[in-house]
């Protein structure tokens, strides 16, 4: 946005608030399709060709449940903190089209497989958070190929069915988010976890994970929502941003000119960077869902859905927030931010990875660690010793000042007791000696290596430092 | 000795006492529908050259494994057209799937094909098994074997008067609402509807979903027995057919009914009911009676209300299973410049009368502000006709009425679609609950035949079995051959 864009929108946002709510449907990186074996992955295949009976919809032809695919969508469920109910049911969406070959969808209607779940984010380096509505399955369409820009105008179509029958979870969004930017962010966010839980590959361009949204403007203070109108056709982030953009600006006109909006869904023109009018609430859908006879209903135990959760790794937007908890509480305790960051972010991130429990759950904890490092601080031990107290402590737990008091791991810091290694040293390294009276500065580092071995890791480095120092400039 | 009318039974033993091959059964079956074809209508395909490898490739398990082979090896067959084989057209008996060649068999039929049935046709039906007199055929009503004047009833007309005409021993049909029993029971032969979940509906072109299903029509209890055990069982291609394995029903037929408590349905034997048929339901059930049969009046009082609630959930689940029906990929496409156009001109052109009344109910049914109206409320309704069943299965085991309100009746008389609808008042609670029903023959009111229904628990197909078998040991209606089981060359 431009300056002056940027303004006239602020002076617009002190006026009216935004209300938008996401949908975003995205494939699941299953081996199959929904309901029958031909493969998920329809892109490299001549058109049509990855087809058979069950997702042609010809007649006679019964689908099957993929359960990989319910794997995956309790996954994603999980991942957004939603509950899963015992009882879940797939419906009939009924409307003809011709990338629709049975002329239904098979969906979800009023038992979802999810709902009542959350996705945290940061807009702007502040925490922010959107509910979830549910997280569903259905089948994906096939794709059309016009001889004109759209099916009403064209001369002829071509129908490819590679893609219809492919895994399609939608997770709807609260209308929680209050900006463009919040919209952006949210959806980043969603991409990510999804990406990184497995389920999707996050390609927009593709279309493997889309977006439509639905948005409302109202005056500053209302609490009734205003007149939505549903956004489709938002290929990219930052289609979604300024599809958005220019939607609130373009609402606010209307409302500000005592104009009443309609209800309709418009499409997001990228060469003209508008959005269109494609379907007025008149011309709105009746889909006439009703239970799918074909399949019956799914009962989802707490057996199968503690499975899944197992499968789960530690999600990146949970671990930020924990990373950040933990950093907070060491700052406030007086560690250095640096050292704090340095920690969690190095060997405390790296013993996370390792076995699978984050520091809060570990054996060490926020508080042992704290500890631990207040040791390095008061240079009762050094760096090299906490790293090893570090691991043990993680998995274990335990008193740091207690093992390092009952194995004798405090730092010698005592002149007289490091002579003896500092001249043996000296003694075995002949020529790391020459080098550096020479000159060469990193010599030295051979020298302190052999000190630091021969006390056990104990010595204060910096103490042995400056002793070679002393010694060899004499 | 003529092979039409035999038993598979005894075509079996024939087989295997090397009195006849499954070639000279299929020439005689060939020659015998040759005959009363042109009056009969019965098939809408023949698959002469298909029946021909099977009989040959019968021919050879016979001789090498006489004794492993099926009872069915060798003996010939139709089907219903809405089952599909792979590469032979299936219709539905709709112009909108004129041409249509499936790529697959259903699993039912496989079963079959895989036990050695030889197959010699496609048989006639209602339009997409809608109907009950078989005139809903988009080429032309099947007649019936004993006056050919009159329907066989439907919607498995054809495959009901195939059977009774003594082509075939056996034939599949499918039972939606009466769909087997009542044809069955217009053409005096033996009609089995299992429990909905014991055999796969893969394949078969659905009418309505939860309450289709297939079952066999045959000479007598016993040949639908052994169809039965082949084409029963769980089907990973169908996520409705039930896991559980089937109980054979063999041990079953032997069994009598001495001390069977059997439940007589006051609401079956109501208004609407034709005097004469109830006369000879009622002399059956004495014969029943007679065996030590315990009869028990018992009362379903949802009756009345099932065929309103039928009339709500099979149009509403055939109007989106005939959503695929829209000329963009198969079958019939009447070519227009507009898509919308297509889709009208099509469906318009391909659907018959009845099947545009049902979508149209269906539509209507499910529509947003209608749906808790109609459909939810007709879903209640189920659920509490089947709580009934269940709830007086509990003192009664198996519970026996007439199968249709009336005989034959004679082409063209019922042009209301309600009085035709009242056709399947006492065989479509099962299909609502889900049940295994039989029609067995139990007299005759001039010439023309009348059935006796047997229901039981679901699951307790073997049951249906037991009783009709019993009545059939002590009876010989079954036995009576039509007029065109008789005609010559
Ligand atoms: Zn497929």
């Amino acid at each position: 946005m431009t300056q002056t864009a940027e303004a006239a929108s602020s002076a617009v946002l002190a006026r009216y608030e935004p209300v938008i709510g996401l949908e975003v449907h995205a494939q699941l990186l299953t081996r199959s399709k929904m309901f029958c074996g031909c493969s998920a992955d329809y892109t490299a295949a001549a058109p049509n060709d990855n087809t058979c009976p069950v997702c042609l919809g010809l007649p006679g032809v019964l689908p099957v449940i993929n359960r990989q695919a319910i794997e995956y969508a309790v996954r994603t469920a999980l991942a957004l903190e939603c509950e899963i109910p015992s009882f879940t049911k797939f419906d009939r969406k009924n409307y003809f089209y011709p990338d629709l070959p049975k002329g239904y969808q098979i969906s979800q209607y009023d038992l979802p497989l999810s709902l009542n779940g959350r996705l945290r984010f940061e807009v702007e380096g502040e925490p922010a958070s959107c509910g979830i509505t549910r997280v569903h399955l259905e089948e994906d369409t096939g794709t059309l190929h016009h001889a004109g820009d759209v099916l009403q105008s064209a001369t002829s179509s071509l129908v490819d069915l590679n893609r219809c029958g492919v895994p399609l979870m939608e997770i709807v969004g609260e209308p929680d988010l209050r900006s463009a930017a919040a919209a952006h962010e949210y959806l980043v966010r969603l991409r990510q976890l999804l990406v990184y839980i497995g389920v999707n590959d996050g390609n927009l361009e593709k279309g493997s994970f889309r977006c439509d949204a639905n948005i409302s403007m109202r005056p500053r203070g209302a609490s009734e929502y205003g007149v939505k109108v549903e956004i489709k056709n938002m290929n990219s982030f930052r289609a979604v941003r300024l599809a958005l953009e220019y939607e609130l600006e373009r609402q606010v006109a209307v409302l500000d000119g005592g104009g009443a909006l309609t209800q309709e869904t418009r499409g997001w023109v990228e060469a003209r960077r508008q959005t269109v009018s494609q379907r007025s609430k008149e011309y709105a859908h009746d889909y006439r869902y009703f239970p799918e006879p074909d399949l019956p209903p799914l009962r989802l135990d707490a057996e199968f859905v503690d499975r899944v959760r197992a499968t789960l790794p530690e999600l990146p937007a949970a671990r930020a927030m924990r990373f950040a908890d933990a950093f907070e509480g060491l700052v406030d305790a007086g560690v250095a931010a640096k050292t704090a960051a340095n920690w969690l972010m190095g060997d405390v991130a790296a013993l996370a990875n390792e076995h699978k429990v984050p520091l809060h759950a570990s054996g060490l904890g926020v508080e042992g660690l704290r500890r631990l490092l207040a040791l390095v601080e008061t240079g009762t031990i050094n760096a090299p010793t906490a790293k090893e107290l570090l691991g043990e402590l993680y998995v274990s737990g335990g008193d740091a000042e207690a093992l390092v008091r009952d194995r004798g791991l405090a730092q010698v810091s005592d002149e007289a007791q490091l002579a003896e290694a500092i001249d043996a040293a000296i003694a075995a390294n002949p020529d790391a000696a020459a080098d550096f009276r020479a000159g060469l500065e990193k010599a030295l580092g051979r020298m302190v290596g052999h000190v630091m071995k021969a006390t056990g890791n104990k010595a204060q480095p910096q103490l042995v430092n400056r002793m070679l120092r002393e010694r060899l400039a004499r | 000795m003529s092979s039409t009318r035999s038993s598979i039974t005894e075509l079996a033993a024939r087989l295997r006492a090397g009195k006849t091959t499954p070639q000279q059964l299929l020439a005689g079956a060939m020659a015998h529908q040759k005959r009363v074809e042109p009056q009969l209508h019965a098939y809408l395909t023949s698959t002469t050259e298909l029946a021909e490898q099977q009989a040959e490739a019968a021919a050879l398990t016979l001789a090498e494994h006489p004794d492993s082979a099926s009872p069915l090896c060798g003996i010939p067959m139709a089907l219903k057209d809405v089952l599909c084989v792979q590469g032979v057209e299936t219709t539905a008996s709709s112009k909108v799937l004129t041409g249509f060649r499936p790529p697959y068999t259903a699993t039912a039929v496989q079963r079959l094909f895989d036990a050695g049935a030889v197959c010699v046709g496609k048989t006639n039906c209602d339009e997409f098994a809608m109907g009950s007199s078989n005139e809903n055929s988009a080429f032309g009503a099947a007649g019936n074997p004993w006056d050919v004047e009159r329907v066989p009833g439907g919607s498995s007309g054809g495959s009901a008067a195939t059977v009774g005409a003594g082509v075939v021993p056996y034939a599949l049909g499918t039972d939606t609402g009466g769909s087997i029993r009542q044809p069955a029971s217009l053409c005096g032969v033996v009609g089995f509807k299992p429990t909905y979940g014991r055999v796969s509906r893969y394949g078969l072109i659905a009418f309505a979903s939860s309450l289709d299903q297939i079952g066999p029509l045959a000479l007598s209890v016993e040949d639908c027995a052994l169809v039965f055990a082949v084409i029963a069982g769980h089907d990973p291609r169908d996520s409705t057919s039930d896991p559980s394995p089937v109980e054979d029903p063999q041990p079953a037929l032997g069994r009598g009914v001495d001390g069977l408590r059997l439940g007589v349905p006051r609401e079956y034997f109501g208004a609407g009911i034709d005097a004469g048929v109830r006369g000879c339901v009622e002399d059956a059930l004495h014969v029943l009676e007679a065996q030590g049969a315990r009869l028990r009046e018992v009362s379903l009082p949802s009756t009345e209300v099932a065929l309103s609630t039928y009339y709500i959930i099979a149009p509403a689940e055939c109007s989106s299973n005939l959503a695929r029906y829209d000329g963009v990929r198969f079958g019939l496409r009447e070519e227009q410049p507009s898509l919308t156009d297509m889709y009208l001109r099509t469906r318009a052109a391909g659907f018959g009368d009845e099947v545009k009344r049902r979508v149209m109910l269906g539509t209507y049914a499910l529509s947003s502000g209608y749906y808790d109206a109609y459909y939810r409320q007709a879903q209640k309704v189920r659920t509490l006709i089947a709580a009934e069943f269940a709830s007086v299965f509990e003192s009664v085991d198996a519970l026996v009425s007439p199968t249709s309100p009336t005989v034959a009746f004679t082409m063209g008389e019922r042009d209301d679609p309600l009085s035709m609808y009242m056709c399947d008042v006492v065989t479509l609670p099962a299909n609502l609950a889900g049940l295994p029903g039989i029609s067995v023959p139990c007299g005759f009111i001039d010439s023309l035949p009348v059935g006796l229904q047997v229901l039981a628990p679901r699951f307790q197909d073997a049951r249906v079995f037991q009783v009709a078998n019993a009545y059939q040991r002590a009876t010989d209606w079954h036995a009576t051959r039509s007029p065109l089981a008789d005609a010559a060359a």
